[in-house]
C-alpha cells in the first residue's frame, strides 16, 4: 500500500511487500481512517456556501479526499462547515445542529464571516467570529475563499487530525463532562449568551441604580 | 454639476387638490400625499392612470423634520415612465400610516419590512409582524436613533483606524450594554422569549379549511432554517393536511446582514463591494445596479466601452445564473448532481472570465461610477467571444436535450403551480416569473437603461404560468442574452473605460434617485437619497426575490407539499439579497 | 413513446462519459500530458473542453489570473539589506477600506515627535476583510497590492501585523508582471519629466 500517511515513515518494508502491507501504529491507521473520510454537513449560509458547491463540483471534485458525502442530518456527519455570515437569528439553529454531531466532530469556519464577522461585522444582526460560540478548527480566510481555498484549508484540517491521538481524544474520556457542549443563546431583545448572565445582570443592575 | 431631477408625467396635484401637494426638494420634485386618502389616490393611481405594478415602498426616518416617510415607486407594466409619491407621518410612537395591501398585493412584504426595521404601522395591514428581525428584538433598527451593540462610530472612514490605529475587537472595546435596552431587572436565567407565538396564531388564522371529506389532523411543519432544498437559510412554516399545502409562511431574515443600516455608514464608493453580496451569483448585475443609480444621482456619463463591457458581463452573469437555476431545480426535484454537475462546469468557464477580467470568481467589484474598475485584456475578449460563438449556444442545447422531454420532469412540473397573468402583476412580481405568466415586462424594454436600446433582442414570453413554462423561459432568456452578447462584442468599441478620473471621494449631490435593472431573478431597485454628504441618508434595496416571494403564499396553498420545494427552486431566490 | 425523453438525455450524459476518454485517448496519441501540466489545465479551461474537467488541487492549481485577489499584502524594497517598505502611512486604504478592516498607527520623529512617513504598526484583519481590493487600487504608493496565495488556512484568527505582511517587491513583479511593468514604466516617465522640469529653468537662464 503505497501510502505515506499511513505508513510510518522511515521503516524498512521489504522490496517485495511494499504494496501489499502497511505498518503503522493505530493512532496512524484511526486517523487516516478518520481523515479519508470526512462527512460534511449539508450546511449551507451564505455566499461562501456557493463556492462549497462549486468545489463538490466536477472541478474541484472533493470527493478526491472522500468528503464529497454531504450528509444533510448532523447525525451522520463529522464536520461542520460554517459557510457564510453566522447571523444572530440563525445562531440557535446553528449550536443545535452543533450539539446533535456525534464525536469527533470539526468545525471549520469557512471565509471571513464566520471566522470573524466579516465584512458584515458591524451589522446588528451578525454574530462577530462563530468561535465566539463553537470551537474552531481552521479558520479559512477570503471572502469568499475560492474553492481551491477551501480545499487547502481542508488538507490542513486532516493534518490537524493526523496528529491527534486516541489515547488523549476528548470523546474516550470517561466521567468527564462533554466539554463541547455548547449552550443555547437565548434571542431576547438581543442575543444573550447565557454563559455570560452574570454580567447581563449586573449589568442590568447599574441601569436600575441609575 | 446639477442632479437629474426625476420627472413626473403625471400632475397628481392637479388631480387631487387638497389631497396631493407638490413638493420639490434639492434633486427631487414629487408629490405628498396625505395619508388620510392615501387609499383613494393610490386607487385611482392603478386604476386611472395604469400604474399597475408597485416596484418599491420603503420608509425614511428624517428625524431633523421630525417626520416618517414612506416612499411609493409606481410603474407601468407597459412600460414608461415612473411615478413616485410619498406620505407622511409625525415621527411620534404609534407611527401610523394606512397599509395599501388592498391596491397592490405586493406592498405586502415590503410593508412589513419598513415596520420592522423603521417601525411605521400599516394600518389595514392583515399580516403586521416583524419579518426580518426575531419577535421580541428591541427596537428599530433602520432609524437613525437606534445604535448596534457593537456600535464604533457614525460614519465611515473611521476615526481610530488612522493615524493611532492600534487593532481592537469591536465587539471588545464597545461594551454592548450601552447601546441595549433591556426591560427592567432583566434576569437571562428567568427570561422568557417571546417564542414564535405571533406566527404560529397567524399561520392559524390564514389556513384555510378543508371542504367535507374526512376530518383529519393538521400538523404544522417547519421547513428550515437548514434544509437542503431552501437555497440557503429560508424557513418555511407549514400547515398540512395529508399531503395537502393549507397554509404557509415563509419566515426570513436568518441571513439578514444589515445591508442598508451598514449601506448608510459607507461612502458611496464603499457600498460598490457590498452589494456584490446581495445576490451572490450575480455580482455583476448588482453593480450595474448600483453604478446606474448614483451616476443619475450624479449627473455623469458613461464612457462608451465601459458600456458595453458592462452589458457583457451582466448577460454573462445571466447566463451562468440561469444554468445555476436549472441545475438547482432539478436538484429539488430529486435528480441529485447530473444537471448540477453540467451547469456548474459551464459556470466555472464564465466565472474564469470574471476572475481574469475583474479579478474575483463571484465577488467581482467591477463597476465604477462612470465606467468600469479596468479594461477586458484581449486575450480574455478572445476567450468571452469564444464561449458565445463557439460554446454556449451547444451546450444549452445540449441542455435542452438533456432534460426538456424527460418525462418525469414535464410531469412533475406541467400544469404545476400555475400563476396568471392579473395575479402575477398584483403580487408585484418581476423577472422571468412573470414573463412565463405572460407579461411581457422586461426592464431592458420597458425602461431601457444603459445601451440596451441598441441591441436587437426579443423580451422572452411564455404564457401558462406553470412551473414548465418557468422553466423553458430561462432557456429563452439565455438564448436573447447569447444574441445580445453576439451584438455587443461585434460592436464594442476601444477608447477609454471610464469617464471619470479614478476618485476614492465621490461626490454626490444632494438629492434622490431610484435605479433599477433587470438581474436575472426580476428587477432589481436602489433608492438612494443623499444629502450632498459623503455617505448616503437612505441607502434601499429592492431585491427581487424578497418581492417575488409575496406571491408564494398565494400559489402554494391548497396545494401538494412536494411541489413546494420545487416552487421555491422556481422563484429562484437567493438568500443573500432576500434577507440582505 | 413514453420514455423516449429520459432515453433522449441518457444519450446526452452517455456522450459526456465517453468524452473524457476519447480526449485522454487523443492526448495521448499525440503525446501530450492532459493531468499534470499546464498546456492541460488551459485546455480544460478553454472552451475545448470535454468530458471531465476536473483540476487536482493541491497536485496541479488552476492558471491564476493576473488581476486575482485573495488577502492585501505590503510591498517593500530590499535597501541595503533593511526592508524598507513603500507604505507612507498616508492612511487612503485605511480611508477607504469599505469593512474598515486595516489599522495604521503613523510612526513619528522620536527627537521632534512629529510624524513622519512611515508606518510604525500596520494590521489588517483578515477575518474582517472582504477582497475588494479598493486599498490596492486607490493606493497613490503602489504599496499595498492583492496577493494570490490563497493557501493561508490556519488554526486561529488571522489578524496580519507588519511582518507577516511584508512581501519583496521582486514577489510583486513575479505574481503581477504586467501591473508592475506598467507602474515602472509611469515611474519612470515622471521621474524623466521631473529631471526634464527641473533642468528646463536652467536653460533660459544660460
Amino acid at each position: 500500500m503505497e501510502n505515506e500517511s499511513l505508513n510510518l515513515p522511515n521503516y524498512n518494508i521489504p522490496e517485495d511487500m511494499r504494496d501489499v502491507v502497511a505498518v503503522t501504529t493505530l493512532d496512524r491507521l484511526y486517523n487516516w481512517g478518520r481523515r479519508s473520510s470526512l462527512w460534511p454537513l449539508t450546511f449551507g449560509l451564505a455566499c461562501c456556501a456557493i463556492e462549497m458547491i462549486a468545489a463538490q463540483m466536477a472541478r474541484y471534485d472533493m470527493a478526491r479526499f472522500g468528503m464529497e458525502v454531504m450528509r444533510p442530518t448532523p447525525r451522520q456527519a463529522d464536520m461542520i462547515l460554517i459557510s457564510g455570515t453566522v447571523t444572530k437569528k440563525m445562531l440557535p439553529a446553528i449550536i443545535r445542529l452543533y450539539n446533535q454531531m456525534p464525536e469527533p466532530k470539526y468545525v471549520v469556519a469557512m471565509g471571513a464571516c464566520a471566522s470573524g464577522g466579516g465584512p458584515f461585522k458591524e451589522g446588528y444582526n451578525v454574530v462577530a467570529g462563530i468561535d465566539k460560540f463553537l470551537p474552531v478548527d481552521v479558520y479559512i480566510p477570503g471572502c469568499p475563499p475560492t474553492p481551491q481555498a477551501l480545499i487547502a484549508g481542508l488538507i490542513k484540517l486532516q493534518e490537524k487530525i493526523d496528529k491527534q491521538s486516541l489515547k488523549k481524544a476528548r470523546w474516550y474520556q470517561k466521567g468527564k463532562e462533554d466539554p463541547n457542549y455548547v449552550p443555547m443563546p437565548i434571542l431576547g431583545p438581543d442575543l444573550i449568551d447565557v454563559r455570560r448572565s452574570e454580567e447581563f445582570k449586573k449589568a442590568a443592575a447599574v441601569k436600575e441604580g441609575a | 454639476m446639477a442632479t437629474a431631477i426625476e420627472t413626473q408625467t403625471v400632475d397628481l396635484a392637479a388631480r387631487f387638490p387638497g389631497k396631493v401637494s407638490a413638493e420639490s426638494r434639492p434633486g427631487y420634485s414629487g408629490f405628498v400625499v396625505e395619508k388620510e386618502s392615501l387609499l383613494e389616490v393610490a386607487k385611482a393611481v392603478r386604476d386611472e392612470f395604469g400604474y399597475d405594478l408597485l416596484a418599491a415602498l420603503t420608509g425614511v426616518d428624517y428625524i431633523e423634520q421630525n417626520k416618517m416617510e414612506v416612499v411609493y415607486h409606481l410603474h407601468k407594466t407597459t412600460g414608461g415612465p415612473k411615478l413616485i409619491f410619498r406620505t407622511q407621518a409625525d415621527r411620534v410612537d404609534p407611527i401610523e400610516i394606512p397599509s395599501v395591501t388592498p391596491i397592490w398585493a405586493g406592498a405586502e412584504y415590503q410593508e412589513r419590512e419598513a415596520y420592522d426595521l423603521l417601525g411605521i404601522r400599516f394600518t389595514g395591514h392583515p399580516d403586521l409582524r416583524r419579518i426580518l428581525m426575531w419577535e421580541g428584538f428591541e427596537g428599530h433598527p433602520l432609524r437613525k436613533d437606534w445604535k448596534e451593540a457593537f456600535y464604533e462610530e457614525e460614519i465611515k472612514p473611521y476615526k481610530s483606524r488612522w493615524p493611532e490605529g492600534k487593532h481592537t475587537y469591536a465587539e471588545f472595546k464597545n461594551p454592548f450594554r450601552d447601546n441595549l435596552k433591556f426591560p427592567p431587572n432583566f434576569d437571562p436565567e428567568k427570561y422568557e422569549p417571546e417564542g414564535e407565538k405571533d406566527l404560529y396564531s397567524s399561520l392559524e388564522r390564514f389556513s384555510i379549511k378543508s371542504e367535507g371529506g374526512l376530518k383529519t389532523d393538521h400538523v404544522v411543519v417547519n421547513l428550515g432554517p437548514h434544509h437542503p432544498s431552501t437555497h440557503g437559510v429560508l424557513r418555511v412554516a407549514v400547515t398540512l393536511e395529508g399531503e395537502t399545502v393549507m397554509g404557509l409562511k415563509p419566515v426570513m431574515g436568518y441571513l439578514h446582514r444589515n445591508h442598508e443600516k451598514i449601506g448608510e455608514r459607507n461612502t458611496f464608493l464603499q457600498i460598490m463591494p457590498y452589494t456584490d453580496r446581495l445576490d451572490y451569483f450575480n455580482s455583476m448585475s448588482n453593480n450595474f445596479g448600483y453604478a446606474v443609480t448614483i451616476e443619475r444621482l450624479m449627473n455623469i456619463p458613461v464612457a462608451e466601452r465601459a458600456e458595453y463591457i458592462r452589458v457583457i458581463m451582466a448577460e454573462l452573469s445571466r447566463i451562468q445564473n440561469h444554468l445555476v437555476f436549472i441545475g438547482m431545480l432539478i436538484n429539488d426535484l430529486g435528480s441529485m448532481f447530473t444537471p448540477a454537475f453540467y451547469a456548474f462546469e459551464e459556470r466555472e468557464l464564465i466565472l474564469d472570465i470574471f476572475e481574469a477580467v475583474a479579478g474575483s470568481r463571484m465577488m467581482c467589484n467591477y463597476f465604477r461610477f462612470g465606467g468600469v474598475a479596468r479594461d477586458v485584456p484581449e486575450e480574455q475578449m478572445q476567450k468571452i467571444k469564444d464561449l458565445v460563438f463557439d460554446r454556449l449556444p451547444f451546450k444549452i442545447d445540449e441542455m435542452e436535450r438533456l432534460l426538456n422531454q424527460n418525462e418525469v420532469l414535464v410531469g412533475r412540473l406541467k400544469g404545476i403551480h400555475v400563476l396568471n397573468a392579473e395575479d402575477a402583476v398584483h403580487y408585484s412580481v418581476t423577472g422571468p416569473v412573470l414573463r412565463a405568466a405572460g407579461v411581457p415586462y422586461d426592464l431592458r424594454r420597458a425602461d431601457p437603461y444603459s445601451i440596451y436600446d441598441r441591441f436587437d433582442f426579443d423580451v422572452a414570453l411564455r404564457h401558462n404560468g406553470d412551473m414548465y413554462d418557468n422553466y423553458l423561459i430561462r432557456f429563452d432568456e439565455m438564448r436573447q442574452s447569447l444574441r445580445i452578447l453576439e451584438q455587443a462584442l461585434k460592436q464594442i468599441p476601444g477608447g477609454p473605460i471610464n469617464s471619470q478620473k479614478p476618485n476614492y471621494q465621490v461626490k454626490v449631490p444632494a438629492g434622490e434617485a431610484y435605479g433599477r435593472v433587470e438581474a436575472p431573478k426580476g428587477e432589481l431597485g436602489y433608492y438612494v437619497v443623499s444629502t450632498g454628504k459623503q455617505n448616503p441618508y437612505r441607502y434601499h434595496v429592492r431585491p427581487p426575490s424578497f418581492v417575488n416571494l409575496t406571491a408564494l403564499e398565494k400559489m402554494c396553498v391548497g396545494k401538494k407539499i412536494q411541489d413546494f420545494v420545487a416552487l421555491l427552486a422556481m422563484l429562484d431566490i437567493v438568500m443573500g439579497e432576500l434577507d440582505r | 413513446m413514453y420514455g423516449l425523453g429520459i432515453l433522449k438525455g441518457l444519450s446526452v450524459t452517455w456522450k459526456r462519459f465517453w468524452d473524457t476518454y476519447i480526449d485522454d485517448i487523443s492526448w495521448a496519441l499525440t503525446g501530450k500530458k492532459r493531468y499534470r501540466t499546464e498546456e492541460g489545465i488551459k485546455h480544460r479551461s478553454s472552451k475545448n473542453t470535454r468530458g471531465i474537467f476536473t483540476v487536482q488541487y493541491p497536485e496541479e492549481r488552476l492558471i491564476t489570473p493576473e488581476e486575482f485577489r485573495f488577502v492585501p499584502f505590503l510591498v517593500y524594497e530590499e535597501k541595503d539589506g533593511k526592508k524598507e517598505p513603500r507604505c507612507t502611512a498616508c492612511g487612503i486604504c485605511s480611508k477607504v477600506c469599505p469593512p474598515q478592516c486595516i489599522w495604521i498607527v503613523r510612526s513619528s520623529d522620536p527627537v521632534t515627535g512629529k510624524p513622519v512617513s512611515t508606518p510604525a504598526e500596520f494590521y489588517i484583519d483578515m477575518d474582517i476583510c472582504m477582497n475588494c481590493g479598493f486599498c490596492a487600487e486607490y493606493c497613490p504608493f503602489d504599496a499595498i497590492k492583492m496577493d494570490h496565495d490563497i493557501d493561508i488556512a490556519s488554526y486561529g484568527r488571522s489578524v496580519y501585523n507588519l511582518e507577516k505582511l511584508l512581501k519583496p517587491v521582486s514577489y510583486y513583479a513575479e505574481i503581477r508582471p504586467l501591473n508592475y511593468n506598467a507602474e515602472e514604466e509611469e515611474r519612470r516617465a515622471k521621474e524623466a519629466a521631473k529631471a526634464a522640469r527641473t533642468a528646463a529653468p536652467a536653460t533660459p537662464a544660460a
